[in-house]
């Protein structure tokens, strides 16, 4: 019975619709949005654990899928599916739906509605995203989500809000509208909108690389890798911590996935081409950005570095399989890479969104978030402390959190693929663990350096749920990834040998 | 004259009825009921759209049917285009009658007037000959000299209106020219005539393509194309919003279907010839339109030079010369007209008790005053930036389709940066609602209609986004794709 629900529809629609009922509730009865806002998201993340459990990870296949004509004169088809990629970043997104929520339960005290309604409608967006099989709709939901984003950073930031938010906006609008050429071409060529028809659809190697650099363009800037990341550091500075959290834990993932869904499968001779790049451009974020994060004077500002940093773990696992696809036969350990973006991913959003509400339990308390203006928070607050000094561990990739497997797994496959890749990525063990503890040491250790420390409150009942949960999703995938794994796992494998086919031969040249 | 000549202008002779008969009702309606007018002129509308509907020449299964010895034509196209400017035609009416009434100038010659302006359109857009085309534009192009200079009083009103007097009749002058050459050169007025003869030459005629230049000039400066837009920014800045509102939302569709007739209907052979003239007044109304639209401060400047960035669009529909190009560009047109009338509608909507809202800074914290308001203005806003899932991207990307269909790669790709430029000063706009603070407190009321109408066009523009696909039809099979 249950199989028949278009699962994939509610979980888009029925945050978006929520968050319209949310916008309804009107400015005068912030508590009634607030409720509804939670009852929404909690029902989303249920339908998504029914999703979950229904879900079957022993095939790459599509499931839950819905096809119907959304433009027919061009095509265009309502195409909804999800594989072993989509399931747990849609998971992801559902479980921080609520989260978001009940972080900004108290904190959110102007317009209540139009934030409420801003995050639920960028949940559902997000799992159009993660779900969408129809270049055009995925296009349109990746876009779209620009907008929910846009306001939220723009209307409840910092000072320097509104230049932060329309630098987020114009760097991503620019990179994306390069890849709405590409899929316009793409239509031209092939007739249809369909990705999973794109994945089989041959293309000669020059056109290849155009595509791929189309895709690049976009995904880039998402990421975000070197050399076009300036925007985040800005946009998670001014950003409130609801659309921190959202934006380092989820929208940065949509790049790594658009490589997945669209630039590996559709242009992988593009890809193994031009590998050497994006592995050199993920190293540089590993080494570089960890030292530019060392020396970051504001919180979020180290933590949005450290964040570029781990991303490029999640680019250089994915592009190191063609590296081992050269160096050895059978390409053993290019699922490794593969299945270590993506637990990296996952464990990335977990720990930088944990990270990001921890700055902002600080900050609804002494609004700073400079460094310098912390000291001894582990006296004042202790339950506090316990949570941040686990999650900068995790971030330093401390065994047994979920910080440690993503990274060991990439490294490990990097080794496969040359002594040096592994060595630079390597220098992450160091780095992390350099800017983790060293701002660990400054803000919560050591003297109580201020009266305003010295009068700290430490976390509510509601702070300690939100914190004490990204606990313990960090230390599980920590501990225990294999079910993480599994579910990935055939997905995974279709993709490798998908990529090693070349399709340029098929294409006649 | 025979009736079914009469028939296939129905909707046109309707209208030109109505136009008279309100100009003289005026005369016998004391000040105090002028409301009266109003009603008569939507009414007209109504009918106007009811008789235009009932087509009776599709009964034979024919698509298209002429009349009056071929100078006139009843086709799919014209017929949607006609149906949404009295739709649009019926909006601004309502916006206009608020900003009427607040600056005393609510007059039955704003309605007469824009009725012939209206019957010039749909003459346009009807027209299957040299000289329908000509009289079309002239009906046109004069009636709303006179609307521009529709407040006496206003010095700015009156030197906009000579300004595009001015340099209209040159336009209309350079027109003519044109269509002299074409009738020198093929010895017929009549459009199918005009292509029958030139795809009997053998080419290289030089004076037909003199005459084509003169026409693309013609159309250029009809639709405010870079380099023929000198008239647009002050036009729009000096106009009663009211009146800006009309210009900028209707005649933007018959200087489509102008294009299409002259340049496919007619002059389709020389295809190769005008592509390119086209591609490059595209690619510089994009480029200077977005360029010059960010310095602005006022908004009914900016919105000119947005207009001018998307009407460099609208030609890129035309570029391959395919029935899904000319769809896709007609898709434009008919998308930005309800995307300006929103936004000037908007102007209109905050213009409180005689001092217009025309500078951006009146926008400022619209979101504080009235959310309702400011989401619809943030939605026509982003529409026209080209953001999904708002109609504005649909349109975008059907003509940058169109682009690629003719192999202009360049030109798609500039489009595209281009747009990223504008997307800034739309955002500004955004910006000011919900970022910034508002400086007046003072309550927006508009009467019920107003509110209304605004909504829906708010609506309109999510809603046509999300269900593009019945008005994406519509327009492709226009054109038989």
């Amino acid at each position: 019975m249950a199989s028949n629900w278009p699962i994939l529809s509610i979980l888009i629609w029925l945050p978006i619709l929520g968050g319209v009922a949310v916008l309804a509730v009107g400015d005068q009865r912030a508590a009634l949005a607030r409720l509804l806002a939670l009852v929404v998201s909690a029902l989303v993340f249920m339908f998504s654990i029914f999703m979950l459990t229904a879900f079957e990870s022993s095939t790459a296949a599509m499931q839950f899928s819905e096809l119907s004509p959304w433009i027919a004169a061009l095509d265009v088809n309502y195409h909804l599916g999800v594989d072993g990629f989509s399931v747990p970043l849609i998971m992801l997104t559902t479980f921080f739906g609520v989260l978001v929520v009940i972080a900004g339960w108290e904190v959110i005290q102007e317009r209540v509605q139009q934030y409420m309604a801003a995050l639920l409608i960028m949940e559902g967006l997000m799992v159009g995203v993660f779900s969408a099989l129809d270049a055009l709709l995925f296009y349109v939901f990746f876009e779209a989500t620009l907008i929910p984003m846009f306001l939220l950073i723009g209307m409840w930031g910092g000072p320097r809000r509104v230049y932060a938010t329309i630098k987020f906006f114009l760097y991503t609008f620019l990179g994306s509208v390069f890849l709405l050429i590409g899929l316009i071409y793409l239509y031209i060529q092939s007739g249809t909108w369909s990705i999973l028809e794109w994945h089989d659809f041959p293309l000669s190697l020059e056109v290849q690389i155009w595509l791929f650099l189309g895709f690049l363009a976009a995904f880039s800037v998402k990421i975000p890798m070197w050399p076009v990341h300036t925007w985040l550091p800005d946009a998670h500075v001014e950003a409130p911590t609801g659309g921190s959290v959202i934006l380092a834990a989820i929208m940065l993932k949509i790049g790594g996935y658009g490589f997945i869904r669209l630039g590996l499968p559709i242009t992988p001779d593009a890809a193994a081409a031009l590998d050497w790049l994006i592995i050199a451009l993920s190293l540089i974020a590993v080494v570089y950005i960890g030292f530019v994060a060392l020396v970051q004077e504001d919180m979020k500002k180290l933590i949005a570095y450290a964040s570029i940093a781990h991303m490029g773990f999640v680019t250089l696992g994915l592009f190191i399989a063609f590296a081992i696809f050269r160096n050895s036969e059978g390409g053993g350990g290019a699922a490794l890479g593969v299945e270590g973006a993506m637990v990296q991913m996952i464990s990335h959003g977990f720990i930088s969104g944990a990270l990001f509400l921890c700055v902002g339990v600080l900050y609804d308390r002494l609004h700073s978030r400079m460094i310098a203006d912390y000291g001894g928070v582990a006296s004042t607050m202790p339950w506090f402390a316990s949570f941040t000094v686990l999650f900068f561990l995790a971030n330093a990739g401390l065994p047994g959190t979920s910080g440690f497997v993503g990274e060991f797994m990439v490294i490990l496959a990097a080794f496969q693929a040359n002594f040096w890749y592994a060595f630079l990525a390597g220098l992450t063990m160091i780095l992390g663990a350099a800017y983790s503890l060293w701002l660990v040491k400054r803000v919560i250790f050591g003297e109580v350096t201020s009266k305003a420390v010295a009068k700290l409150e430490d976390i509510n009942a509601r702070e300690a749920l939100v914190l004490g949960t990204l606990a313990v999703a960090v230390l599980m995938l920590g501990l225990w990834p294999d079910p993480l794994v599994n579910l990935m796992h055939a997905s995974v494998d279709q993709l490798l040998e998908h990529i090693q086919q070349p399709k340029f031969t098929l294409a006649g040249n | 004259m025979d009736t079914t000549n009469m028939l296939l202008a129905a909707p046109e002779f309707w209208i030109l009825t109505m136009a008279c008969v309100i100009l003289i009702a005026d005369l016998f309606i004391r000040e105090e009921r002028r409301g009266i007018i109003h009603l008569m002129a939507m009414i007209s509308l109504i009918f106007a759209a009811i008789i235009t509907l009932r087509g009776d020449y599709l009964s034979d299964g024919l698509r298209l049917a002429t009349a009056f010895n071929g100078s006139f034509i009843r086709d799919p196209m014209g017929d949607v285009l006609k149906l949404f400017s009295y739709f649009i035609l019926g909006m601004v009416y309502i916006y206009a009658k608020f900003y009427l009434r607040q600056f005393r100038m609510f007059r039955a010659e704003f309605y007469t007037l824009s009725l012939f302006a209206l019957l010039g359109v749909m003459l346009l857009i009807s027209a299957n000959s040299l000289v329908t085309i000509y009289l079309g534009l002239e009906l046109t192009s004069l009636s709303t000299y006179a609307l521009v200079a529709f407040d006496r009083e206003s010095k700015r009103g009156s030197e906009a209106a000579m300004k595009y007097f001015v340099l209209g009749s040159m336009a209309s002058g350079m027109l003519l020219y044109g269509m002299s050459m074409i009738y020198g050169a093929t010895g017929s007025l009549d459009l199918q005539q005009i292509s029958v003869a030139i795809s009997h030459q053998d080419g290289g005629n030089v004076m037909l393509v003199f005459g084509l230049v003169f026409l693309v000039v013609g159309i250029a400066f009809k639709l405010g194309l870079v380099p023929f837009h000198m008239w647009l920014p002050d036009v729009y800045e000096g106009a009663p919003v009211a009146v800006t509102l009309f210009i900028a939302a209707v005649p933007k569709m018959a200087g489509f279907a102008m294009a299409y007739r002259l340049l496919y209907t007619g002059l389709g052979d020389l295809h190769g010839d005008w592509q390119q003239m086209l591609s490059i007044l595209a690619l510089l109304s994009i480029v200077l339109g977005n360029l010059a639209a960010i310095a602005q401060s006022n908004i009914k400047r900016m919105l000119a030079y947005s207009t001018i960035s998307h009407m460099g669009f609208v030609l890129m529909g035309l570029l391959p010369g395919t029935a899904d190009g000319f769809g896709a560009s007609m898709y434009y047109v008919i998308v930005y007209s309800l995307m300006s009338a929103g936004a000037f509608g908007m102007v209109i909507l905050l213009s409180a008790r005689g001092v217009e809202a025309e500078q951006l800074d009146d926008f400022k914290g619209l979101n504080q005053r009235n959310s309702w308001y400011a989401a619809i203005m943030a939605m026509v806003m982003f529409s026209m930036a080209g953001v999904p899932v708002f109609v504005g991207f649909f349109a975008k990307w059907l003509v940058i389709k169109s682009a690629l269909d003719a192999g202009m790669v360049w030109l798609a790709i500039s489009a595209v940066v281009f747009s990223v430029v504008g997307a800034f000063y739309y955002l500004r706009v955004i910006k000011l609602m919900y970022f910034d603070e508002p400086v007046t407190g003072s309550p927006i009321d508009v009467p019920v209609d107003f509110r209304a109408a605004i909504s829906l066009n708010g609506i309109m523009m999510l809603g046509l986004g999300i269900f593009s696909s019945s008005l994406i039809s519509v327009c492709m099979s226009s054109f038989g794709a």
